[in-house]
């Protein structure tokens, strides 16, 4: 084997002129990566500024008002800048193409333009987050959004930009994943990995131009008064809630089913077993992918839509928890009797797993319409849709990043750290959200800086676990950083995987394969011997 | 999308193609979605003011809507037969029915500019600026929204489209395609029908009752 410096994509010209220009699928994954993850900064810094002006009744560090703008940019920031480009922008970029044997993306051209895209979309929207920054929540509820007086604008269109880049990535991986497979890759051997990225492109490019037109109606509506949602003008405040959700709601589905394709990959390699089901998995994806877009009213159970619609959303949502489920059972069943490496990336998708389940059961509670309305914008929505968002998409990214850094850098990060790290972000994970659970059922109302006095305690502790949360980021960052120029060489398959992705050396070489692989099998078949079962 | 050097990348030349087709698909689902939201919003409207929409629909200029829906059509089989032409080996004829439907195109969008014009003498314009006496408010001002919003974001389709067969006519003149290599053409050619086929459904709903 090559040291890993010798020839590499990272080696193929060192200038930042040949990261800008580059069409390398890898570089331009690297580089969504690094862009994600400053924003994943940015927001855990908003996120954090929220958890200490929770920290005491009254005021703490901040008013109302800049409060206000302070979660709407947490939730800009989070769900449109670091989770629905993180995991398909940059692991999806830096993989398909290896896991499918191909060279490159199919048009790479168009990927390196969904970079700028997504920079050009970020600096309007930090520009606007510097002009003082929207207040309205990340959902820009009309007629709210369309009347205030804060910069409302430019959040909207760098998110309008941002979703041409979710586009263009989507299309891209649509059209490689059917035209670049490698000969003899037929679409039931392909890593499950691809085929979340699959299902997440299909929503990627459907909603989210609805989202653009929504955005678009709500920009004309404060320039020139178009009218569509004012009700003063004729118009209908909750149409824009069904075409907001309309997206929204789907793009739950692109932040969380590739997170549930780094699972499948991340079960099958550290318990040396292939998938329990992986028919079951490909399918519950497209039927995840599917129902998703049946969903959004689920949202709207409390603004006075008709009650068979409330119902039929409801019931609609409840399917999602079955394909999940199936997913999960199969996720057990391939960890059951295999052979079991404790390293982080497991134990990310062991509280991955937790989380999914915890978080997705209370989603089936939530999509009952009467229990619903006792929850309705209470801190424990707050709580259920960041145990699918944080518990389970960034767990399953933290994942990712530990499963591919080898894969991606050719070095090895300080394992013992990492799996100290991971149980701590587990930790700090429950103990920020659990009592926000509670906060929620006790009454404790989502977005207000202030609360009456006897829910202190449980704030607390939920201040407590974030603080808890970043200071594992800390050092999760810290070692990888170190491990980036001091880790130990990986070599090609440090974690004796049988992804297709790691078929070619770590780090890959600019063409990804000498010679085309062949694939008389899927992904992850272990020769393994029989265990005898017990007698 | 331009040419580019084929490269081991792709594994064949119809692989490269069914690339390039699939893209433009899913690109042409994209607006077909981008479009559904305003038919949405129109729909929902209409169900609510049905008199108001009606008594606007009512201004509407049908003559002028006809024309242009027959340019538009006529320049899609201009188009159609271009496609027939360079796969057949005649670029030359090609560029010049693409130039043509470019053509259609642009009087199109002159014949929308007299219609803007006629709305905005008359009042007839989107949200808060609406000051059409012979239609009352309520409901009429949400119909010109609708109305500016599709044919505005439509003439937008049709000014890029316009672009797109200049560039690819004044190419095929000068021989770039033939049967060989027709894919650009093609593409092209399917935006196009695109255009044509939303302002199929643009027209009735805005110009017919």
């Amino acid at each position: 084997m090559s040291p890993p410096a010798a020839e590499s994509y990272l080696s193929d010209g060192r200038t930042l002129w040949s990261w800008l220009t580059t069409h390398d699928h890898k570089r331009i994954g690297v580089m969504f990566l690094v862009l994600t993850l400053f924003f994943f900064l940015v927001g855990g810094l908003f996120a954090l500024a929220l958890r200490i002006e929770l920290l005491t009744p009254g005021r703490t560090i901040m008013g109302h008002l800049a409060y206000n703008r302070m979660f709407t940019l947490h939730g800009v920031t989070m769900v449109w800048l670091f989770m629905i480009p993180a995991i398909p922008s940059a692991f999806g970029n830096f993989l398909v193409p290896l896991m499918i044997g191909a060279r490159d993306v199919a048009f790479p051209r168009l990927n390196l333009a969904s970079v700028y895209l997504y920079v050009l979309g970020a600096s309007v929207t930090l520009w606007g987050m510097f002009e003082g920054g929207a207040d309205t929540g990340w959902t820009f509820y009309t007629p709210y959004s369309t009347t205030t007086g804060t910069a409302v604008l430019p959040v909207l269109v760098g998110v309008f930009i941002i979703g041409f880049s979710t586009i263009v990535t989507g299309l891209n991986f649509i059209a490689t994943v059917h035209t670049l497979r490698a000969p003899g890759l037929t679409w039931m051997k392909l890593p499950l990995f691809v085929w979340a990225i699959y299902g997440t492109s299909i929503i990627q490019v459907l909603a989210t131009p609805v989202l653009g037109m929504v955005l678009l109606l709500v920009a004309l509506e404060r320039v020139v008064g178009a009218g569509i949602f004012d009700p003063a003008r004729g118009g209908d405040p909750l149409l824009f809630q069904h075409l907001f959700w309309f997206y929204s709601h789907p793009a739950v589905y692109i932040m969380v089913l590739p997170s549930m394709g780094v699972i499948s990959e991340a079960v099958c390699a550290f318990s040396r077993k292939n998938a329990f089901s992986y028919r079951m998995i490909v399918y519950s994806t497209l039927g995840i992918a599917f129902v998703g877009f049946f969903t959004w009213g689920h949202h709207m159970f409390a603004s006075g839509q008709s009650i068979f619609g409330s119902g039929a959303f409801g019931a609609m949502s409840m399917l999602v928890a079955i394909f999940t489920a199936i997913k999960i059972f199969s996720w057990l069943g391939t960890l059951y009797r295999g052979s079991i490496a404790i390293e982080s990336p497991l134990i990310y998708t062991l509280g991955f797993m937790f989380f999914l389940f915890f978080g997705g059961m209370i989603g089936v509670a939530y999509s009952t319409t009467s229990l619903n309305l006792h929850w309705h914008d209470t801190y424990s929505v707050v709580a259920h849709f960041h145990f699918i968002m944080v518990g389970a998409t960034v767990m399953a990214f933290l994942g990712a990043l530990h499963y591919w850094f080898p894969k991606m850098f050719g070095r090895c990060f300080p394992a013992k750290l990492a799996n100290s790290a991971a149980v701590l972000i587990i930790f700090g994970f429950i103990t920020t959200f659990v009592p926000q659970f509670l906060l929620g059922n006790m009454g404790m109302p989502r977005r207000y800086a202030d609360y009456p006095p006897h829910f202190q305690s449980l704030h607390v502790a939920s201040t407590a676990g974030a603080s808890l949360l970043a200071f594992g980021f800390l050092i999760i960052a810290a070692y990888l950083a170190w491990s980036l120029k001091y880790g130990a060489v990986a070599g090609d398959n440090p974690w004796g995987s049988d992804g297709f992705e790691w078929r070619s050396a770590s780090p890959p070489p600019t063409h990804n394969f000498h010679v085309t692989p062949e694939y008389p099998t899927g992904p992850h078949e272990y020769a393994r011997e029989e265990v005898p079962h017990a007698a | 999308m331009p040419p580019e050097a084929v490269t081991e990348h792709w594994g064949s030349e119809d692989a490269r193609k069914q690339a390039a087709y699939l893209g433009m698909w899913v690109f042409i689902a994209t607006e077909v979605l981008l479009f559904a939201g305003l038919f949405t919003a129109y729909g929902v409207y209409r169900s609510v003011y049905p008199e108001a929409f009606r008594a606007a629909q009512l201004t509407m200029e049908v003559g002028l809507g006809t024309l242009n829906t027959f340019l538009l059509v006529s320049s899609s089989i201009l188009v159609a037969l271009a496609v027939h032409a360079v796969r057949g080996n005649r670029p030359g004829l090609g560029g010049a029915l693409l130039l043509a439907a470019a053509l259609l195109g642009i009087v199109f969008l002159g014949v929308k500019g007299v219609e803007y014009s006629h709305h905005v003498r008359e009042g007839g314009l989107p949200g808060d600026a609406y000051r059409f006496a012979e239609v009352p408010r309520v409901g009429a001002s949400l119909f010109f929204t609708l109305y500016y919003l599709l044919t505005g974001l439509h003439a937008l389709h049709v000014t890029v489209g316009v672009s797109v067969l200049t560039v690819l006519g004044v190419r095929s003149a000068s021989g770039a395609f033939g049967p060989s290599y027709a894919t650009p053409v093609e593409l092209g050619g399917m935006y196009w029908h695109l255009v044509d086929v939303i302002w199929l459904f643009v027209y009735p709903i805005l110009y017919l009752s």
